[in-house]
């Protein structure tokens, strides 16, 4: 079995205090904060090694992103994936969910035959959770969403349990099929010392936009239909206001003022 | 021309490793300090980690990853829990006779049980008459036939408790002069952990005596050569054990820096955070000065102990100076949290208590000033 795990390096969300907003592009300033895997692509990590372990399995792990992004395909390769490869190129910069998923695709379909794609439910950056089905849709596969469990795997047949509204749906799948993956699944194995000692032999491939055989303006900035014009963190403000009066007075005071703000 | 940067590999072994100190040893830290026990269970999960097969050459089932590597584990456990880091550093001392004096069938014996954390280590040299002063000591052994015969009495030795495997130094009972280092296992006849200490810090970290009472151990356990036992015991804790109380150190003066900058910057004085004012800024930054001037000195005294060259001077400088500025760090961390510093709610308290044990372990700071000394006039 071919599985393809597809990571994303992030902002570590431990330096979220550091972590900036470029005013011009409206992404998210990366260099400056350390990267790391983006934890559900950790537990779509985990999932593929679990059935390498138990089934036999060839793991390659995907990511698009700048040059640092090395350490986190390594890292992947340090916890156990065969196989890693970073997208990187000046013209994939920018990218919207639909030109990642599109560069993703096709960074798939050149690392060769697969069964099987993982992708975390979102990213903890991004959080659109398009882009897992998005490179289904490229690749013209099945998908199911924010799977919790995979329950039993006949063949080319499986069988998961997903997420759905405020309950689980049950579905069969037939490969080869995308999964994106929720933290439900599994618990992540660490890394370890004696993991990063045998991905000393192992090295990452690296492929441009010339590798990739696609056009400029189907990649990064240029090939995305989607822009964002604004964004902003969340404001946490508290704002205390002394009621005056009797006891009931004030109980009164209280509720017409939830009310006033829609509370009530 | 120098390098003071970290390889990718490096850095992914810092990542390791505090990735399992926040994970898995954090959780223990109330137990130990409310018990003062070891947590089998942390025992099982720092082996699980490879954590003390970190100097095991890897024909023996180590991973051979050398001393920066160490400093770097010990370095993140200690930032978690330094009664951790000593226990863990403590294990690699007991280890190191094996590697460095030991023969070949002692390493195939030890070897791989104590590198897959299913034995555990020690050294034991000092004793109530002499610690400092290893020559003070009046543990004896005797021949008899091929055996030897061991008779005295161990103090203050870490892992006395726990070791299955004990690299202890005895004088010839003919010869004072001559002293000989020996392997011996627990459950050997006459040997046995007496009393158990209660440190003011460290607790968690196992530290006691050990009796031996007419204790006979074969001639196979003779570790090197017969009256050169004081250049076995001593060169483990001169470049192992030393160098193992700088990585504790460091660890535990980041975890005082760490603690201090949230404090300072969380808490309103006058109206606004006291990060701003200088008096804690100065606070800071001589905690951050001197961190930064230990780090320099415990990785190049490491590098150099990688290399094969001679580093036990360079460890005595790093041992004194981080040791010295942890105990300094820990006292201003808990000066900035004031009335809060002296609440066991907070973990400064804590890592004041641990930095006066940082003194003794390995040779206090006067010893270092001894070693320097002799260093610098030779």
């Amino acid at each position: 079995m071919k599985i393809v795990v597809c990571v994303k390096a992030v902002p570590d969300p431990k330096e979220i205090c550091r972590i900036r907003i470029d005013p011009v592009s409206k992404t998210l300033t990366r260099c400056e904060v350390p990267l790391v895997v983006n934890l559900l692509d950790k537990h779509a990590l985990e999932a593929a090694l679990a059935i390498k372990e138990s089934s036999g399995a060839f793991v390659t792990v995907l990511s698009m992103g700048p040059p640092p992004a090395d350490r986190i395909v390594k890292e992947c390769m340090s916890l156990g994936a065969d196989r890693g490869i970073l997208l990187s190129d000046r013209a994939f910069a920018g990218a919207d969910a639909f030109a990642t998923a599109h560069t993703l695709a096709r960074g798939i379909e050149k690392a060769g035959p697969f069964d099987v794609i993982f992708c975390g439910m979102a990213s903890s950056d991004g959080a659109t959770e398009w882009v897992g089905p998005q490179i289904a849709a490229f690749l013209d596969l099945p998908v199911v969403t924010m799977v919790r469990k995979f329950e039993s795997r006949q063949g080319d047949r499986w069988l998961v349990l997903a997420d759905w509204q405020n309950g689980y749906r049950r579905v069969e799948v037939r490969l080869p099929a995308l999964f994106t993956v929720t933290r439900e699944l599994n618990r992540p194995r660490a890394l370890s010392f004696s993991g990063i000692l045998k991905a000393r032999s192992k090295t990452i491939e690296h492929w441009d936009l010339s590798s990739l055989g696609v056009s400029a303006d189907s990649v990064g900035a240029q090939g995305s239909p989607t822009l964002v014009t604004e964004i902003s963190p969340v404001e946490n403000r508290r704002d205390a206001e002394m009621l005056r009066g009797t006891l009931e007075e004030k109980a009164d005071q209280f509720v017409s003022r939830l009310a006033e703000l829609g509370i009530v | 021309m120098i390098d003071f940067t970290f390889t990718e590999e490096q850095d992914m072994f810092r990542k390791a490793a505090r990735e399992f100190a926040e994970t898995r040893v954090a959780p223990f830290v109330p137990e130990m300090e409310k018990t003062g026990k070891v947590p089998p269970d942390l025992v099982k999960a720092l082996g699980e980690a490879e954590m003390m097969a970190i100097t095991i050459p890897e024909q023996y089932g180590g991973l051979g990853l050398g001393f920066v590597a160490r400093m770097i584990a010990l370095e993140e456990i200690s930032r978690i829990s330094v009664a951790t880091g000593m226990m863990l550093q403590v294990l690699a001392l007991g280890i190191d006779p094996i590697v460095r004096f030991g023969n070949e069938a002692q390493k195939k014996k030890y070897l791989p049980g104590l590198a897959r954390g299913e034995r555990l280590a020690t050294v034991a040299v000092t004793e109530p008459t002499g610690g400092s002063d290893p020559t003070g000591g009046r543990t004896v052994y005797s021949k008899d036939g091929t055996d030897y015969v061991i008779t005295g009495r161990k103090c203050f030795i870490t892992n006395s408790h726990i070791a299955d495997v004990v690299t202890l130094l005895a004088k010839d009972e003919n010869d004072p002069k001559a002293f000989s280092a020996f392997i011996v296992e627990k459950g050997t006849p006459g040997f046995k952990a007496t009393h158990e200490e209660h440190k003011v810090g460290m607790k968690g970290c196992n530290t006691g005596e050990l009796s031996l009472e007419k204790c006979r151990v074969p001639a196979e356990n003779l570790v090197g050569r017969e009256g050169k036992g004081l250049r076995v015991t001593m060169s483990a804790i001169g470049d192992v054990g030393r160098g193992g109380m700088v990585g504790c150190a460091l660890g535990l003066h980041t975890a005082c820096l760490e603690a201090s900058l949230k404090f300072a910057k969380d808490r309103i004085l006058y109206g606004k955070p006291i990060s701003v004012l200088q008096t804690i800024q100065n606070k800071l930054a001589e905690m951050k000065i001197d961190l930064e001037a230990g780090r320099l000195l415990a990785y190049r005294a490491a590098a150099m102990q990688d290399r094969g060259e001679p580093s036990s001077n360079e460890f005595a400088v790093a041992k004194y100076f981080t040791t010295e500025t942890a105990q300094k760090a820990a006292k201003m961390a808990v000066d900035i949290h004031g009335g809060y510093g002296c609440m066991e709610e907070y973990a400064v308290s804590r890592y004041l208590r641990d930095a006066f044990v940082l003194g003794p372990s390995a040779g206090t700071s006067d010893i270092m000033k001894v070693i320097i000394a002799r260093w610098v006039l030779a």
